[in-house]
């Protein structure tokens, strides 16, 4: 049996009972995901996007789902213990692809925000959800877009009106927890229209220790004007399997920093897409990895410059050891028509060990004839002079080592707008690499 | 205090030193002379653990201890300092958390507690004046961004911090100016005591004024071929090195 065959039955067997637990708008475009994914299958290696994943393996073991939205007794305080940072964030908690409704945050969101389940929002405002949802995430050319448009049943809504600005970070946690192997199918959608403000934190972590295989399709829309800071964070453990896909559209004289920061993972493999699709806007996309043991981390990334004048700067750092294998494609692409673009991509590698292996692919593509970019990439040890430095300054060798690798992420730390989220990633980038992440109490994995 | 005997080393399978043989006394400074490539620095490096330099022969014994069998980190922690002749930039590590995990370490070898962070800073505070080393430069990354001046000067602040038994300056001259010069010589001078001994490596009899030596050595390929007082130096400086090779049948 094919690695599609387990899904393309489960659909059939129980489109009913997907569509009763979810909402129409939801549901409107199930039946056409369906047919997309029938039609293209997972995607093998052959294909570009997907040469560093293999996605058939990862999909191929048989998980349970909670298509009958059974509830799942778990009070995320106390799931959630260890690295809950206080940084003065309205929190929400994710179970699964589940909204919980009861830990809410005791300051109350400016008028007409909403944070919240992407069905309830379906429900009760079905022309918002209709607008935009599945426009940006299309499900003919993607077989993950497919598989979580057909298979999805809730998510998280973050929706912030016109002119509206949400001074407090919103921070939401995603917590994996299950009694048995689970695939969680999650969505999320967040809007800014324009002139709105945001700061929004997703953190990812498993707390059972179970498998687990994620299919997160994200749809960002930033308004004319707009400022949307995305910051996600996996902290997960080595059984964990995410597949995220994420789509941003750009409106003119809109600004955006998108973050992405493995912290800790299994498989990993995150697709960053985003359009500037009006002019004067500019886009800042970051990301860290850090990956030892056999974790393996995928981030593949399109800026794609349509409209003229635009901004654009990329970097994505990446500290490998063990038999880690980690790859960045990062594919910039200045359309025709979009002079004046201004864009840097960058990315850089040290890699710790000869048995780890770092696939990078920097990609520009211009077809306008009045730009400024760059693109590059690079791929490393720790330097010998300095650690010779160190030790010669009565620094152990390990510790010495430790410092430059904190050092080297630091870069992308720095980018980091928020200065909690800052300090506290600091602190975390230190613990792991001391390897004592995931050592505290409160958690049920302690590796 | 140090003794080296008969010691030989190689670089990348290449003979450098060729038998050297020297002792330093409590309280004395030494200085070392002699022509490019000579093997000065390979000197200074083996002395320190560098993994680079290959030691084939011979042995250092440094207060009793095989330091040979040491890494380089055991050697400071024993009392060895290097000035490096090009100091090493780190960026993105802060000259504080760098000194505070060097100093920190060598105390956990004394057994003792790490330095509480008020008191360290103050102590950071009490040795930049030493060198007259700017506030901002303690605060940023190891040596980046620091003029040829500053980087030397930051060798002699981390020597003030760590307060080594055992220095060596690698070519601290090279490429100072006047002022900078005597501010790193005085400030060298400042932290001499009677219990601890340095070695000078140089070209110039100028760093040698402000340090005043007891004892000079010339190394000429890989050998130590003649040690005198500090008016060795002073001959140096006129008539340069042709005339001892001659001497000596070289």
């Amino acid at each position: 049996m094919s690695a599609e065959q387990q899904y393309i039955e489960l659909y059939q067997q129980c489109r009913e009972m997907l569509c009763h637990h979810s909402a129409p708008a939801l549901n409107a475009l199930r039946q056409q995901a369906f047919e997309d994914f029938l039609r293209q299958g997972f995607p093998t290696r052959k294909v570009e996007r997907y040469k560093y994943t293999d996605v058939a393996e990862a999909f191929a073991p048989n998980y349970g789902l909670n298509l009958n939205r059974l509830h799942i007794p778990v009070n995320p305080y106390d799931a959630f213990k260890c690295d809950v940072p206080n940084l003065s964030t309205s929190l929400y908690f994710m179970i699964n692809d589940q909204f919980n409704e009861k830990a809410k945050p005791s300051v109350a969101l400016p008028e007409g925000v909403i944070v919240g389940s992407l069905k309830e929002a379906a429900e009760q405002h079905a022309d918002l959800i209709e607008k935009y949802y599945g426009t940006l995430a299309r499900t003919h050319k993607d077989a993950i877009n497919a598989l979580n448009t057909m298979l999805v049943q809730d998510g998280l809504l973050v929706y912030v009106p016109k002119g509206i600005i949400v001074e407090r970070p919103i921070q939401v946690v995603n917590i994996l927890r299950s009694d048995v192997d689970l695939m969680v199918n999650r969505r999320v959608l967040v809007i800014l229209e324009e002139g709105a403000q945001a700061k929004l934190l997703f953190c990812d972590h498993a707390v059972d220790d179970r498998d687990f295989l994620t299919t997160q399709v994200t749809e960002v829309f930033v308004g004319e004007n707009a400022h949307l800071e995305l910051y996600e964070l996996e902290e997960t453990h080595t059984k964990n399997h995410r597949f995220s896909n994420l789509y941003a559209d750009q409106a003119r004289y809109s600004t955006a920093v998108l973050d992405s920061i493995t912290l800790h993972n299994g498989i990993t493999r995150n697709r960053t897409d985003l359009t500037l699709s009006g002019e004067y806007a500019e886009t800042t996309l970051n990301g860290l990895v850090i990956a030892d043991k056999q974790q393996r981390v995928d981030n593949n990334t399109l800026i794609d410059h349509r409209a003229a004048n635009c901004q654009s700067h990329e970097l994505y750092k990446y500290v490998l050891d063990d038999q880690a294998t980690c790859a960045f494609a990062g594919r910039v692409l200045v359309r025709e028509g979009a002079q004046k673009t201004t864009s840097q991509e960058t990315n850089a590698n040290l890699v710790g060990s000869k048995e780890a292996r770092m696939y990078t692919q920097p990609m520009l593509e211009i077809y306008a004839d009045d730009v400024k970019c760059s693109h590059g990439s690079t791929v490393g040890q720790l330097g010998d002079q300095a650690l010779f430095y160190m030790r010669q300054r009565g620094i152990p060798l390990e510790e010495a080592r430790m410092l430059l690798k904190f050092a080297f992420a630091s870069d992308v730390l720095h980018t980091i707008q928020l200065e909690a989220l800052r300090d506290r990633l600091h602190y975390l980038v230190d613990k792991r690499f001391r390897g004592e992440l995931n050592k505290c109490e409160g958690c049920k994995l302690c590796k | 205090m140090l003794q080296i005997k008969n010691l030989h080393a190689s670089v990348n399978g290449k003979e450098i030193l060729k038998g050297i043989n020297l002792t330093v006394n409590d309280g004395e400074l030494h200085a070392v002379m002699g022509t490019n490539g000579a093997g000065k620095s390979t000197l200074s490096n083996v002395i320190v653990g560098n993994p680079a330099y290959e030691v084939t022969e011979g042995e250092i014994i440094y207060n009793g201890k095989n330091l040979l069998e040491m890494t380089p980190e055991e050697r400071a922690h024993e009392g060895i300092f290097l000035s490096f002749q090009q100091p090493v930039e780190i960026p993105g590590v802060s000259m504080v958390n760098f000194m505070r995990a060097a100093l920190n370490a060598k105390r956990k070898h004394q057994g003792l507690e790490p330095l509480a962070a008020g008191d360290f800073l103050k102590l950071m505070r009490e040795k930049r004046k030493i060198v007259e080393l700017d506030s901002k430069l303690a605060n940023r990354s190891v040596n980046e961004g620091f003029s040829g001046g500053e980087k030397k000067r930051n060798e002699i602040f981390q020597m003030a911090m760590l307060e080594p038994t055992f220095s060596i300056l690698d070519e601290t001259d090279s490429g100072l100016d006047v002022d900078a010069l005597r501010i790193v010589a005085e400030g060298f001078n400042k932290l001499r005591t009677p219990e601890t001994s340095a070695m000078v490596i140089t070209h110039y009899q100028r760093l040698l004024d402000y340090l005043k030596p007891d004892i000079i050595h010339v190394l000429i390929d890989g050998r130590i071929i003649k040690t005198g007082g500090p008016e060795l130096a002073l001959e140096i400086d006129k008539r340069g090195f042709d005339w001892i090779k001659e001497e000596e049948g070289l």
